[in-house]
């Protein structure tokens, strides 16, 4: 077994334990952490198949930012010691049916259907030169369209969570 | 490609992890950790992006693209979701599903 495989396997079973962790843990401060865990281990995979600025990308703006503010808005949402009640049994029930039939028929899809991968085609190395090339280009392979989308919806987002979470005025600043 | 490592296994890894982030939609009911559920669900999907980009595309970036759009989906969305639930427990002192309908008009 090679080293490759060992850490494969390793980053499957961290994901795997975690994320049924992250669903069936009691206190919403460990389930956060879980998440973490679970998001550390998907950029190991990123790293396992060689996009290096993506496992960047997925420990700087996952790991690194929505985790923290996950933990900010539990930290101003409630008491960490709050524990949850258990859920109602239809639903747990309803959960576990949806995990085991929706995993069994994609697995069994998945594994009964042959992927064929052209032979004559060379891989690129994955470079920040190319990275940065196509994303900003107009021609073939080019994904500025996408990446103007992209940063006119994050402006958007922005502004929306500002004014969402922004303090109204009481009424006795107002008369003031 | 890597050695010893089959597009099977990454495959079977992200789908499991799919299906955990929607049982955990189901099963709970306070809104964050229905944020968290719907963040192993992009994640499992980033995944399969990429794998099938490294294994059956490797001439192209098409995957890692869009997997990168799709984290900066995840980061508007986590904002905008975080800030309409400071805002709920703001108004009705509780960030439970079922007492969100107290919002409608």
């Amino acid at each position: 077994m090679t080293l490759n495989v060992l850490m494969f396997y390793l980053l499957s079973a961290i994901i795997l334990i975690f994320s049924v962790l992250t669903i069936t843990s009691r206190r919403m401060l460990r389930a956060a952490v879980y998440l973490l865990f679970v998001l550390v281990a998907t950029a190991g995979f990123y790293f396992l198949l060689n996009y290096q600025f993506l496992a960047a990308v997925q420990l700087t703006l996952y790991a690194g930012g929505i985790v923290v503010l996950i933990i900010f808005s539990i930290l101003l949402t409630g008491h960490i010691s709050e524990k949850f009640k258990k859920p109602a049994s239809w639903k747990l029930w309803m959960g576990i049916i949806a995990l085991v039939v929706g995993s069994t028929l994609t697995l069994w899809t998945l594994l009964s259907h042959n992927f064929v991968k052209s032979t004559d085609i060379k891989a690129v190395p994955v470079d920040m030169h190319l990275i940065g090339n196509q994303l900003l280009g107009l021609g073939k392979n080019g994904y500025v369209l996408s990446f103007e989308i992209i940063s006119v919806l994050l402006l958007a987002a922005m502004i929306a969570a500002i004014v969402i979470a922004k303090k109204e005025k009481s009424q006795k600043s107002d008369t003031l | 490609m890597i050695q010893g490592i089959s597009i099977y296994h990454f495959l079977i890894v992200s789908s499991l992890m799919f299906f955990i982030g929607i049982a955990g939609f189901i099963i709970r009911q306070n809104l964050i950790t229905i944020l968290l559920s719907i963040e192993l669900i992009l994640n499992s999907v980033v995944i399969n992006f990429l794998v099938f980009n490294r294994y059956l595309y490797p001439n192209q970036l098409q995957g890692h693209f869009f997997s990168l759009f799709i984290v900066g989906v995840a980061a508007a969305e986590a904002s905008v979701a975080i800030a309409l639930i400071i805002n709920i427990y703001r108004r009705i002192r509780n960030i439970e599903a079922d007492n969100v309908n107290e919002m409608k008009y």
